[in-house]
C-alpha cells in the first residue's frame, strides 16, 4: 500500500498523488441533498431525504440562544427547559408519556446563539402524526406553570453548584468569563446563582413570545418522509406559532485588549490549564485556513503537535488540544489540558512555546499533506449517520453557509497553503492578547517547591 | 482521545450497559484456523467502515497488585512494533482519513477504526500485526503510565462521583474482580512494570483470544479473504485457562460512606443481580429474568414519564437528579443500581427512603399494563434507532461475543423484552431487590476550600 512507499515518494510525486485522491474524492462524494424551501408564513425550512432507516429526526431552531438574556443570564435555558413541563392544559407527566408511549424521543437544547427542540421517531404514520401533535403543543402552547417554574429553577440552581466540583467546569466558565467580558457570551448557559434566582416567570413569558416565533425559527429534518410529508409537517409546526419578529442583531465580540492570567484555588490534584482568545466566526474568511492549521497544531486528534509534544513526548497530560469553536461572533480558540499540580509550569511553557512557534512558523509541508490527507479522507466519516447530516444540516442553515457548503468542503481544504495558514494565524492568533487559566491548588503547588 | 469509550462506558457506568440491543439482518460468521473470529455485517448507508478488535481481557481478568495492567497495556499498544515503529499505527490511520481509538472494560479490551470503506485493509494490516508483535519500548512504557496516571487523577481522583462509584463497586464486590477499577489502584500504577505489561500481552492477545468485527459498507466475503489474508499467518496462542472467581454470598447490606471535597451529597444503592446466561443451543429455552430486570429499570428510568422523574425529580421532588440502571450482559454477575442527588432541603436519607419506597413498590404491586408498553415501544424504536451508527452496532455484536455469549443473542432481545409480563417484574424485585444483595454508599461533601480567583502579576481584568 502506499502508506509504506510514503518515504521514497519525493514531495512533487506526493502531491500528484494528493490531487488525484482528492479528485477522486470530489468525484465520490456523496453528500446529502439538502432540499431548500419556506413555509407559508415564511419559516425556511431544510430537509434531506433519508429512506433507509424508518425514522425522522426533525429539529426546531430558534434565535434564541442564551446569549438572549440580557440582563437575566439563565433565561434562555430555563425556557427551553420548562417548555415540555406543562403544555395545552397538560401536565410534564401526560406529555413524556405522550412522547415514550410512542418510542419518540423528545429532547430541547440551547447554545450560546440558538435554542433548539428535537424530536426523534418512527414513520409509521400513526405513531408519526401523533408525535408531531404532541411536539406542536409543546413548541405553541406551554404554560409555564409556577411549580414547575420553581422545581427547575432549583435543579438549575443545584446544577450551577454541582460545577463548583468540577475543575473542568469551573475553567471553562471562567475562561468564557475572561474571553468575553461584557459581551453575553462572557455568562455561562445555565445562568449565574443570581441571576437564577431572580428570574420572573414574566421574563420566560416574555422570552418566549418574543423569539420562539415563526419569523425567528427554522425547521430542519432528515428521515424517511417524502417531500409532500415534509411540506405538509413544516406548514403543521409553523402555523401553531405566532408569526412575530426576526430577533434584532446582537453587538460583537471585541478582541482582547491585552493577556489575562486567572488562577482559581480547587482542591484538586490536577491543575486544569485553558489558553485562548477570540477566535473564528461562522462563514469567516479564514475559517480554512485556521481549521487546517489547528488540524496540525492541537485539532487531529491523536496526531498533532500538542499531543506529541505534551502526551507522547513527555508524559504530562492524558489530553492536549487546541481548537476554534465558530459561533456566530467569534468563538474561542482554546488550547489545554490538565496535570498533576507540579507540573504546571513545564506543561504550559511547553503549551505556550508550540503555540508561539506555530504562529512564527506554521506548519511543515509534510505537516500539511498529512493534516489534508486526515481530513479530505475522513469526509466521508463526518456524513455516516442521520444524526450527524442534521447536525451540518443545522449548521449550514442557521449561520447561512452555502448550501454546497459538504459538497465543496474537501476542495476548500485542499486549496489551503503553507503562506495562508501562516498568515492566517499571525493575524488571527496574538499572543500578546492571551487568556490563561488555571484551576488547582495553590498549596500543593508550593509544597512541591515549583 | 485514547480511552475516552472508557469514560463514557466502563469507569462511570460501571462498562457492560448493554442496553437496548438490536436486531441485526444479518452477521456472517467466519473463524480462521488459528481460532480468530470474524464477525462481519453489511450496512451500506454511507460508504463507510468500522472495524474492531475484541480481546478477552480486561479489569475483571486482573488481580491484586496489577490492577490496570489491562488498561496500560492498551495505551501501550500505540507505541509500536518493528514493522510500524511508535506513532506509526496512530500516523497511518491519520492519514488515511481514520479515526482510531481504543476502550477498556472489566471483560474486553478493544482497538478500533472507522474509515472510508476501501480502506479497511489498512486496519487489517496494522491491528494484524500489533496481534504478536508489540515492541513495549521501557522508555516510552515510563512516560505512558505517567499519562495513565494522569488519566486517573482526572477521572476518578478529582471527580467526587466518579470516586463514589468506584468505592460503592469496590465495597459491593468482596471476591468477584469486579471489584477492581478498569483504570487500577494509584498504588499499583505506580508500582506496575513493563514486564507486567509483557507478559499479559504474550497471555492474552492472540488470535484465538479475539474476535475482528466489521460494520459497514463491505462485502462480507471480501473482508473474510482480507482476514484470511492479515490476520491468517499469525500463530495461536497458548490455550487460556481462567480461575472461576464468582462472588461469595454477601451476609447483610454493606454501608459505605465517602468523604471527598465536593458541593453536592450523592447516594449510590447498588444490589447484585443475575446476567444474561448462555441459553440452549436452538435458543428455545432462556432465563427470564434479566430482561424482566431490564424491563424494571425502564419502568423506574427509561424516560421523562418513568417512575423516577414522574415521582421523585417531579412529584415529591425529593430528587434533583435520580437514575436506575442493570447491568444484563457481562461475563459474571453484575448490579442493579439506583443513584442520585438528593434536591435542595433534602437529604440524603430523604433520597434513601425515597428509593425504598418505590423499590418496595415495585415489589408489592404490579405495573400498570400502560407503564409495561412505554417500556416495550421504546425498545422496538430504541432497535431502529441504533442502526443510525455503525459503531454502535459493530459494539453490540463485539461485546455479546466477547463475553461469552453469542451475537445471536442481540436477535431474540426485542422478542423477548416484549414477552415479560407484570408479574415476572414484581418476582424479580422481590427476589433481588433485597437486603442480602445491597450495597449503600454516600458522598459526604468536605467543604472544597475557598475558591477566591486570584491574578497573576501579567493580569488585567476580571475572573470567576
Amino acid at each position: 500500500m502506499h502508506i509504506n512507499n510514503r518515504f521514497l515518494l519525493d514531495l512533487f510525486m506526493r502531491i500528484f498523488l494528493l490531487l488525484l485522491l482528492g479528485l477522486n474524492w470530489s468525484l465520490a462524494l456523496a453528500t446529502p441533498n439538502i432540499q431548500h424551501w419556506k413555509t407559508k408564513n415564511g419559516t425556511p425550512v431544510y430537509y434531506v431525504h433519508a429512506p433507509e432507516l424508518p425514522m425522522l429526526d426533525l429539529q426546531i431552531v430558534f434565535d434564541a440562544g442564551s446569549s438572549r438574556d440580557g440582563k437575566l443570564p439563565g433565561t434562555a435555558a430555563l425556557l427551553n427547559g420548562l417548555l415540555d413541563q406543562g403544555a395545552d392544559g397538560l401536565d410534564a407527566d401526560a406529555i413524556s408519556t405522550a412522547f415514550e408511549s410512542l418510542g419518540a424521543i423528545y429532547g430541547s437544547d440551547v447554545g450560546y446563539d440558538s435554542a433548539s427542540v428535537k424530536l426523534r421517531t418512527l414513520t409509521d404514520e400513526k405513531l408519526l402524526n401523533k408525535a408531531l401533535a404532541n411536539l406542536q403543543r409543546v413548541i405553541a402552547k406551554p404554560d409555564f406553570p409556577e411549580d414547575a417554574l420553581e422545581r427547575q429553577r432549583a435543579r438549575t440552581l443545584i446544577g450551577i453548584r454541582a460545577k463548583q466540583q468540577s475543575p473542568g467546569a469551573l475553567a471553562r466558565d471562567a475562561f468564557m468569563n475572561a474571553l468575553y467580558q461584557s459581551h453575553p457570551y462572557a455568562n455561562p448557559n445555565s445562568g449565574t446563582e443570581e441571576s437564577v434566582k431572580a428570574i420572573k416567570r414574566e421574563d420566560i413569558v416574555n422570552f418566549y413570545q418574543q423569539y420562539y416565533v415563526a419569523n425567528n425559527a427554522l425547521i430542519a429534518m432528515v428521515g424517511a418522509i417524502d417531500r409532500k410529508q415534509a411540506e405538509s409537517i413544516a406548514e403543521k409546526i409553523t402555523t401553531t406559532l405566532k408569526q412575530g419578529k426576526k430577533a434584532q442583531s446582537l453587538n460583537k465580540v471585541e478582541d482582547l485588549q491585552k493577556s489575562n492570567t486567572v488562577f482559581i484555588e480547587h482542591p484538586s490534584q490536577q491543575t486544569h490549564i485553558l489558553v485562548g482568545q477570540p477566535g473564528l466566526k461562522r462563514g469567516d474568511p479564514d475559517y480554512f485556513p485556521l481549521y487546517v492549521g489547528n488540524h496540525v497544531l492541537g485539532g487531529g486528534g491523536m496526531v498533532s503537535r500538542l499531543f506529541e509534544e505534551i502526551r507522547e513526548k513527555r508524559g504530562l497530560s492524558y489530553s492536549a488540544y487546541s481548537y476554534f469553536s465558530p459561533m456566530r461572533f467569534k468563538g474561542p480558540f482554546l488550547a489545554g489540558l490538565q496535570t498533576k499540580t507540579d507540573q504546571v509550569d513545564e506543561a504550559l511553557s511547553v503549551l505556550m512555546e508550540n503555540i508561539n512557534s506555530f504562529i512564527d512558523n506554521g506548519p511543515t509541508e509534510e505537516e500539511l499533506i498529512a493534516s489534508k490527507k486526515n481530513i479530505t479522507g475522513g469526509f466521508p466519516l463526518r456524513l455516516d449517520s442521520n444524526s450527524k447530516i442534521l447536525g451540518y444540516v443545522v449548521m449550514i442553515a442557521y449561520y447561512g453557509l452555502p448550501l454546497d457548503y459538504l459538497e465543496t468542503f474537501n476542495a476548500n481544504i485542499e486549496a489551503v497553503t503553507i503562506a495562508q495558514i501562516k498568515d492566517a494565524f499571525k493575524r488571527r492568533v496574538t499572543p500578546d492578547k492571551l487568556v490563561t487559566i488555571l484551576v488547582g491548588s495553590s498549596a500543593e503547588k508550593q509544597q512541591e517547591g515549583t | 482521545m485514547k480511552q475516552y469509550w472508557s469514560s463514557l462506558i466502563s469507569i462511570v457506568f460501571g462498562l457492560a450497559l448493554v442496553m437496548p440491543v438490536p436486531v441485526f439482518a444479518k452477521v456472517h460468521e467466519y473463524q480462521l484456523d488459528n481460532g480468530l473470529k470474524v464477525l462481519v455485517k453489511e450496512d451500506s448507508r454511507a460508504p463507510v467502515v468500522v472495524s474492531q478488535v475484541w480481546y478477552k481481557v480486561g479489569s475483571s481478568y486482573e488481580h491484586d497488585g496489577i490492577t490496570g495492567v489491562s488498561h496500560a497495556l492498551e495505551h501501550m499498544m500505540f507505541k509500536g512494533t518493528e514493522k510500524f515503529p511508535t506513532g506509526e499505527f496512530s500516523r497511518i490511520i491519520s492519514e488515511n482519513g481514520g479515526r482510531d481509538n481504543a476502550f477498556t472494560g472489566p471483560d474486553y479490551t478493544t482497538y478500533f477504526q472507522t474509515l472510508e470503506a476501501s480502506r479497511l485493509e489498512i486496519s487489517f494490516q496494522l491491528e494484524s500485526d500489533r496481534m504478536r508483535n508489540l515492541l513495549l519500548p521501557a522508555d516510552e512504557f515510563l512516560k505512558e503510565i505517567e499519562v495513565v496516571k494522569e488519566e486517573r487523577r482526572w477521572r476518578t481522583e478529582d471527580n467526587p462521583t466518579s470516586f463514589l462509584y468506584e468505592t460503592t463497586k469496590a465495597t459491593a464486590f468482596q471476591t468477584s474482580p469486579y471489584r477492581y477499577p478498569v483504570i487500577g489502584w494509584m498504588q499499583d500504577l505506580d508500582n506496575m512494570t513493563i514486564e507486567d505489561l509483557g507478559g499479559w500481552y504474550k497471555k492474552y492477545y492472540a488470535p484465538n483470544n479475539a474476535t475482528v468485527v466489521v460494520v459497514g459498507d463491505v462485502k462480507p466475503d471480501e473482508v473474510f479473504a482480507l482476514a484470511k489474508k492479515y490476520f491468517g499467518p499469525l500463530p495461536k496462542g497458548e490455550p487460556i485457562s481462567i480461575k472461576v472467581l464468582e462472588e461469595v454470598e454477601q451476609q447483610g447490606a454493606k454501608r459505605v460512606k465517602v468523604k471527598r471535597p465536593a458541593e453536592l451529597p450523592s447516594l449510590i444503592m447498588m444490589y447484585k443481580t443475575p446476567v444474561v446466561k448462555p441459553g440452549t443451543v436452538d435458543q428455545t429455552e432462556w432465563d427470564w429474568e434479566p430482561y424482566a430486570l431490564e424491563v424494571l429499570s425502564g419502568i423506574l428510568d427509561g424516560g421523562d414519564s418513568a417512575r423516577f422523574a414522574s415521582r421523585l425529580v417531579r412529584g415529591s421532588e425529593v430528587a434533583a437528579a435520580a437514575s436506575a440502571g442493570y447491568q444484563m450482559a457481562s461475563r459474571l454477575d453484575n448490579v442493579f443500581s439506583v443513584s442520585g442527588t438528593p434536591s435542595k432541603d433534602k437529604t440524603i436519607k430523604d433520597l434513601e427512603d425515597a428509593f425504598r419506597k418505590e423499590l418496595v413498590d415495585m415489589q408489592t404491586n404490579l405495573v400498570s399494563d400502560e407503564e409495561l408498553q412505554r417500556v416495550k415501544a421504546q425498545v422496538v424504536s430504541a432497535d431502529v434507532y441504533e442502526k443510525d451508527s455503525v459503531f454502535f452496532q459493530a459494539y453490540i455484536i463485539g461485546v455479546l461475543e466477547t463475553i461469552g455469549l453469542s451475537w445471536q443473542l442481540a436477535d431474540k432481545y426485542v422478542e423477548r423484552i416484549k414477552a415479560v409480563t407484570a408479574e415476572q417484574v414484581m418476582a424479580v424485585a422481590k427476589k433481588y431487590l433485597v437486603e442480602d444483595r445491597l450495597t449503600i454508599a454516600e458522598l459526604d461533601p468536605l467543604p472544597l476550600g475557598a475558591k477566591k480567583p486570584r491574578r497573576a502579576p501579567t493580569g488585567g481584568s476580571r475572573a470567576h
